[in-house]
């Protein structure tokens, strides 16, 4: 039960890290004055167009996909089986789970090993091609181990070493409630649950925040009409 | 300053410019000369380096960052993906790695991480943040003005990321600390004493024009006007200076001039605004950027002119087009039936439409024909009512005039255009170096059709991109007339006499 407390105080606790410190910078971003016109043209000259832009630029990764065949290949399968993979968690947060979620979950155990596929590939790069090379950092390194780690663990509970899985919906279920139930002492679920609050932790100080940083991009979500509407904000705007 | 150095090679038939293995620091040498204290203080800047110049840059860049969405998402969200490494034209020119859009970014990500984030406060050997020093202020001054703000890497990168915002950052921190660059800083002194960069007083451009209207009267026999200062006329007309006395923008003038005889839409130029660069954006200085974008809305009110046209410039469109409502806008004391401000290519472009010029397209057939799409057209601005119509006007004007048009390269036209090498405010002597190596992806695109298509000329529509070419295309044994005005095809299609 010790154990059990620890990982619910550690949960609580990168939960609140996680929102709060994405909903400041939400916050800071969309207070900070774009005062010129700077979208990166062609660009649409509605904002409906704009949405679509956005919605190509969130959904295909389009700039990405022009830029670089190989970085768009492993990073779009990442970021989907990623999405695919989190969608597939909802079943350890509700009771009872949604249809959907339950559909897909043979596809979610795929996007698991596409994932790491996904950041194998990028990972690569960063040692194979030498202009990548120059401008990893070792923060950058150390966030893809993290999430190599925090897939490979989370495979390994389903695969390698099941762990009562009933057991722990039980005690992710009492956290939502302010229930507390006995938490499953297996490795990997120790394992995966520490690196998963690592990154929710990291998540607001680190490059992740690319996530709500591509919505604010003035270079992509302007509307290309400066002639017909007078834009002013921040210094422009005095 | 002036060091000797090789010419990039240019590949025979190769569709694709090549990625170079990087080179580290092959271009730590290549600075421009600083700014006297005069130059900088004419701007009002401090004119030499500041005592304490270390913690007044963090502090201004702060000031820039709660200024800014766009500096503080581009900052915030770079993941490192590498997307935009084979992209700049100064990378591919000359191997060094710092030419990488996010390698110049990190010059100034490293200080930003070090100063205004909690990874680089606590750990900045983990994220590779820095301490300001003179080795960083001495790495931003050679690099900074290692690009040309061209945007090419923003189009590539998954956010939208643009290093010409970062560069214009690092600029204005090193003139707000007194370590400004001389060519930029004089030229923009120049413009706001006497009016325009080349310092061509009121006097002498009068005189340019009269002398101008008697060479075209005794080339074509018609007494084409090139009027200045000329109260009430319908248009008011903005060229960058250049366009008084380079070649071969001043053929593009006499074309300009041509266009408004025929069509007989009065026009007239001012000696008060005898400028459409604004150099400001070049060194992200919004002060100036506003007081240069003023005179053009003074001179237009004192004249009464009905509609501002703005010439064949770059990055004066991007600021015309994108920025002149928000800084000195709304333009409600013109003709709200045209767009204010137009571009000269969106009139003629009207005017051919509305069958109003006689174009005879035999008159260029000793020319064949491609066209430079300039970066700021391109990348940070718009013709016309559709997206990309900054692409389709100006080629419309070519194969209305010409009979053999050829475009380069799909991977170098359009959003994908390749800066000419001396954009940005690096179009001067001393950065010679990196504006001929920079140009190398661009002479590639040319060689290829040269060879393919025995093109002979290439037209722009950028007084900066001319004045590069013009040294350019002889580092790389293309003639140096290859370079032409689109106005000046268009003029010389014009049969004059014939509709007026």
């Amino acid at each position: 039960m010790t154990l059990s407390v620890v990982y619910a105080i550690f949960f609580y606790a990168a939960t609140l890290l996680l929102i709060a410190g994405v909903a400041r910078k939400i916050v800071i971003y969309a207070r900070t004055p774009a005062p010129l016109k700077i979208p990166t043209t062609p660009a649409p000259t509605t904002k409906a167009g704009v949405v679509w832009r956005m919605t190509k630029e969130v959904t295909v990764f389009q700039s990405l996909f022009k830029a670089n065949k190989w970085i768009w290949l492993f990073g779009w399968v990442f970021h989907v089986a990623l999405a695919l993979v989190l969608f597939r968690h909802l079943r350890y947060f509700q009771e009872p789970v949604w249809t959907v979620v339950v559909l897909i979950q043979p596809f979610g155990q795929y996007a698991g090993f596409a994932m790491l596929a996904g950041l194998a590939g990028l990972w690569a790069r960063r040692f194979l091609v030498d202009r990548v090379r120059y401008i990893t950092s070792l923060s950058d390194h150390l966030m893809l181990a993290l999430l190599v780690a925090i897939g490979l663990s989370g495979l390994a509970i389903k695969y390698l070493a099941h762990t009562d899985i009933v057991a722990f919906k039980a005690w992710m279920l009492g956290l939502m409630y302010f229930d507390l139930q006995p938490l499953p002492s297996d490795i990997f679920v120790l394992l995966h649950l520490s690196l998963v609050i690592i990154l929710m932790v990291i998540f607001p100080i680190s490059k992740l925040l690319h996530v709500p940083g591509l919505f604010f991009m003035p270079t992509r979500n302007q509307v290309d009409n400066p002639r017909e509407v007078r834009h002013t904000a921040g210094w422009t705007a005095k | 300053m002036a060091t000797k150095f090789d010419t990039p090679e240019l590949f025979k038939n190769i569709e694709i410019i090549d990625t170079p293995k990087y080179e580290v620091d092959s271009m730590a040498h290549s600075s421009p000369y600083l700014a006297k204290a005069q130059h900088n203080e004419n701007l009002g800047f401090p004119g030499e380096l500041v005592d304490n110049w270390e913690e007044k840059a963090v502090t201004r860049l702060g000031e820039l960052v709660d200024g800014s969405r766009a500096l503080r998402t581009f900052l915030d969200s770079c993941v490192k993906c590498g997307a935009c490494t084979d992209k700049c034209h100064y990378y591919l020119g000359t191997k060094d790695p710092k030419n990488m859009p996010v390698a110049r970014q990190d010059l100034l990500r490293s200080i930003y991480r070090r100063y205004y984030t909690f990874s680089g406060k606590y750990f900045p050997k983990l994220v590779g943040a820095r301490d300001m020093d003179k080795s960083v202020l001495d790495e931003w001054y050679s690099y900074f003005h290692q690009c040309s703000q061209c945007r090419r890497c923003s189009v590539f990168c998954p956010y939208g990321i643009d290093t010409a915002e970062i560069s214009m950052a690092a600029r204005d921190i090193m003139d707000s600390v007194g370590h400004g660059q001389k060519y930029c800083n004089e030229i923009l002194g120049k413009l706001q004493t006497i009016g325009n960069n080349l310092g061509l007083p009121e006097k002498a451009l009068i005189n340019t024009l009269e002398d101008l209207e008697e060479e075209v009267e005794e080339d074509t026999g018609v007494a084409v006007k090139y009027p200045v200062d000329v109260k009430g006329a319908d248009v008011l007309l903005i060229v960058p200076s250049a366009d008084f006395f380079a070649e071969p923008h001043i053929d593009g003038l006499i074309g300009y001039g041509k266009v408004f005889h025929q069509a007989g839409i009065s026009w007239t130029l001012s000696s008060y605004a005898s400028e459409a660069a604004n150099f400001s954006m070049f060194i992200g200085s919004g002060d100036n950027l506003k007081k240069v974008a003023q005179r053009i809305r003074d001179a237009a009110e004192e004249l009464g002119v009905k509609r501002i046209i703005v010439g064949e410039c770059g990055h004066a469109w991007r600021v015309a087009y994108s920025f002149w409502n928000t800084l000195v806008g709304p333009f409600d004391f013109l003709d709200p039936r045209y767009p204010a401000p137009q571009h000269i290519v969106e009139f003629t472009y009207d005017l051919i439409q509305r069958g109003a010029l006689n174009l005879d397209k035999e008159a260029n057939d000793h020319r064949r024909i491609t066209f430079h799409d300039s970066c700021n057209v391109a990348r940070a601005s718009r013709m016309g009512n559709l997206p990309g119509g900054q692409f389709i006007l100006p080629r419309a004007l070519i194969t209305a005039s010409a009979n053999h048009f050829f475009d380069m390269s799909p991977e170098t036209t359009h959003e994908n255009t390749f800066c000419c090498g001396g954009g940005g405010g690096l179009l001067t002597d001393d950065l010679m170096e990196i504006r001929i190596k920079g140009a190398m992806p661009r002479m590639q695109a040319l060689k290829q059709v040269v060879d393919e298509h025995d093109v002979n000329s290439m037209v722009a529509i950028c007084a900066i991109c001319k004045a590069q070419f013009n040294k350019a295309l002889p580092a790389y044994q293309f003639p140096m007339d290859m370079i032409t005005s689109l106005h000046q095809v268009v003029g010389d299609a014009i049969q004059l006499g014939t509709k007026e």
